[in-house]
């Protein structure tokens, strides 16, 4: 597996403050990878290091094998949280002021706008100012703008937040097309729905230190607690009922079916597995349902955070 | 490449921003406007005729009292005094009380001037002219001495100023040095204080548009301050140019106008005092072409940038650690003190004394040597003085930009967070 980004035992301390503590990670070419963590939990800190707003104190990143230089300004796209424009300045101008700071000859920038201003259905806007558009219009801008000079590597700091449901949506199929086209994508959010919709890899921050990196399914099947949804008709359900909880735990549970059947969430014992509580279940009645509950990103999220 | 894109829009942004058109245009004709104001409400002033009454029952000092152009006396002696003093209070505006006396000099500390006004200084002293005069008459035809006599054999010299070169001088060309000088040193004052405020508000800007994290993805920090600082000054030189045009061609348009009006007046007094202007004119001119011009024109461009260049660091950097223009003024003080003390230094200390030490002291200081010695250039100062100034100026310039874009780097990124110095010091060190 090629890695694009790779960051090395990074420590950076503003004053007396850690803000990361010798963090590692490594983002697989092509992926959309997760960040997440809580507020303050160094996030933003990894990410102005990346590019290259601030230096690390020490430790060193790898964007395509080489260490971070100025070189690599044009090849990254970056969108903060803190979205902001010129207010007083042409859309247009503003967009080709940006492109051509990247390292964009003039007319490769308005080329690129151009196509972009097609895409997103916004030519008129050329010579407003931003601030004659409204908050959504202005966060389009704001997305042409980032990945106008093509780059290899986008960063978005939470970049749904801002948007309505049907423009949040056109921006996720975006990315998912740059992503297709070879980008790669590193999300920042704290919007566990949309990493569980679109990203491949996460890595969790947690008060300056990292706690979790790797493929999705990995870190969930690394999470996984072993319990299943059950729905069953029982032959009998007082004695189902008393039985059933001397040999599993078993919680109430709640999902949506058909009948109007028994619904159980069941824990296995240690070493139990899966087979063992089916054939448990057809002894005592009619199965209508078996589920695993897969943990969400919410749950190890909550989980992990909470632990420490 | 990405330093002239900076420059250019921190130009384009300055130069198209409507209050920068109308700062250009109109405040010539503002200028224009209040000195025109300014001399009409001292001509007004003075065709004023000011009536004053005069109360000299033994006729000791009646005589005296010529009416002028711009005063006119009326003798109230044949009334009594109580009734001579009502009608003084209403009709004019003082009365000059003279007692009787036996004697002449007892009157040196009798003569009253009561109003109701603030008495004007100038008047009371035309008052006690009059009374010494005749006191001191009096008193020389005591002693014996013919006082007409006196008057004729008083001279009035008139010293000739030259250098030892041999070149003649021009006792009114220290005004002109004074004008000069003082006009560049205010120039750059008013320049760094506006344009100063410029680029913080352009660094504020850019901080509460959120903008900044995404220009510092792309560009160093420190070459989007100093872009910023040479596209301000790049609109702020553009202003002055277009200004000195304007006031150039207004100047010339007046001043023809003005000999018109000048000669075809009605009044003998101002066709004189045209024609004496007229006379000088040409020795104004000579004199201006005597001074040190190429020095003062590069100086005034060196310490302009240089001082421009220091100032506006220290505001791009305050910019960068407020988040709003009403906290920077706590930290604006100390940029606006020496600003200030080097205007005050330079009008009374080179004015009196161009190459005492206070003076020279001062043109050494960074902070106040763009404004002092630029006031003492036309006065001539050693050329070692002038580059050792320059030389202190930039090094503290490299100093202080470094200095602010340590507060600048990490300040653009601070936010909600009011500082304190002791907050500052500390990003220092980061």
């Amino acid at each position: 597996m090629d890695s694009i980004l790779k960051v090395n035992n990074v420590v950076k301390q503003y004053g007396d403050y850690t803000a990361l503590n010798s963090v590692s990670l490594e983002v697989p070419k092509g992926s959309i990878y997760g960040l997440l963590g809580p507020n303050g939990a160094g996030k933003t800190s990894l990410i102005r290091i990346i590019n290259q707003i601030t230096m690390p104190d020490s430790g060193e990143v790898l964007l395509d094998g080489k260490r971070l230089n100025p070189e690599h300004i044009a090849h990254i796209g970056y969108m903060p949280e803190e979205r902001g424009l010129y207010k007083t300045m042409k859309v247009g101008e503003q967009a080709l002021y940006l492109a051509q700071l990247k390292g964009l000859s003039k007319q490769e920038a308005k080329k690129q706008l151009e196509y972009w201003f097609e895409k997103l259905e916004i030519k008129g806007w050329w010579n407003k100012k931003i601030q004659e558009l409204s908050k959504g219009m202005a966060q389009k801008i704001q997305f042409v703008v980032t990945v106008l000079h093509q780059p290899k590597l986008l960063i978005f700091d939470e970049p749904f937040s801002g948007f309505d449901p049907v423009n949040a949506n056109l921006i996720k199929d975006e990315i998912l097309e740059l992503r297709d086209k070879g980008a790669t994508v590193i999300f920042s959010t704290h919007r566990m729905e949309s990493v569980e919709e679109m990203c491949d890899h996460i890595a969790l921050i947690h008060k300056s230190n990292k706690l979790i990196e790797g493929k999705l399914h990995e870190v969930k099947k690394q999470y996984r607690t072993n319990t299943f949804d059950v729905g069953i008709a029982p032959y009998n359900f007082q004695q189902l009922l008393a039985d059933i909880s001397t040999k599993f735990k078993t919680e109430q549970a709640d999902f949506k079916t058909l009948d109007d059947e028994l619904k159980l969430t069941v824990t296995l014992p240690q070493g139990g597995t899966p087979r063992e509580l089916m054939q448990y279940l057809l002894q005592h009645g009619e199965v209508t349902y078996f589920m695993e509950k897969i943990p969400s990103v919410n749950d190890i999220f909550i989980q992990t955070v909470s632990q420490r | 490449m990405s330093l002239s894109l900076i420059i250019k829009r921190e130009f384009n942004a300055k130069v198209r921003n409507k209050s920068f058109l109308v700062m250009t245009f109109l405040s010539p004709l503002l200028m224009v406007a209040m000195g025109t104001l300014v001399a009409y409400l001292a001509s007004v002033n003075n065709d004023e005729v000011n009536k004053v009454a005069v109360y000299d029952k033994a006729d000791l000092l009646k005589p005296d009292f010529k009416n002028s152009e711009r005063t006119i006396y009326t003798d109230l002696s044949d009334l009594s005094l109580d009734l001579a003093k009502q009608k003084a209070s209403e009709g004019y505006i003082g009365l000059i009380y003279v007692p009787e006396v036996d004697s002449l000099p007892q009157l040196v500390n009798k003569v009253e001037y009561i109003t109701n006004e603030t008495p004007n200084l100038e008047f009371v002293g035309e008052i006690e002219d009059v009374v010494d005069k005749k006191l001191t008459n009096y008193n020389l035809k005591v002693l014996g001495f013919d006082s007409e006599k006196i008057e004729k054999a008083q001279t009035q010299s008139n010293i000739h100023l030259s250098k030892f070169t041999g070149e003649e001088t021009f006792k009114e060309g220290s005004w002109l040095k004074i004008i000069l000088g003082g006009a560049s040193g205010y120039l750059i004052m008013m320049f760094v204080i506006i344009y100063g405020n410029m680029v913080m508000r352009s660094v504020i800007e850019e901080k509460t548009n959120r903008i900044i994290e995404i220009i510092i993805s792309s560009v160093k920090p420190f070459r989007l301050m100093m872009g910023k600082i040479i596209g301000t000054s790049l609109a702020g030189i553009l202003q002055f140019l277009i200004w000195a045009v304007i006031g150039l061609t207004l100047f010339f348009v007046l001043s023809m106008f003005g000999v018109d009006v000048g000669a075809t007046s009605a009044r003998p007094e101002a066709a004189e005092a045209t024609q004496q202007a007229m006379e000088g004119l040409p020795l104004y001119v000579s004199e201006f072409f005597k001074l040190p011009l190429l020095t003062m024109f590069v100086s005034f461009i060196i310490y302009f940038i240089g001082g421009f260049f220091l100032y506006s660091s220290f505001y791009a950097a305050i910019g960068a650690a407020v988040d709003s223009e009403t906290d920077s003024q706590q930290f604006l003080l100390p940029i606006l003190l020496p600003l200030m003390l080097g205007v005050y230094v330079g009008f009374f200390t080179v004015i009196s004394d161009p190459n005492g030490t206070v003076a020279t002291v001062f043109s050494m200081i960074p902070l106040t040597s763009p404004i002092v010695m630029l006031m003492r250039i036309p006065f001539g100062v050693p050329m070692w003085q002038i580059i050792t100034s320059m030389v202190i100026l930039f090094a503290t310039f490299f100093g202080v930009v470094w200095f602010a874009s340590k507060i600048y780097r990490v300040g653009i990124l601070m936010y909600g967070k009011k500082p304190t110095y002791k907050e500052i010091f500390k990003w220092l060190k980061y």
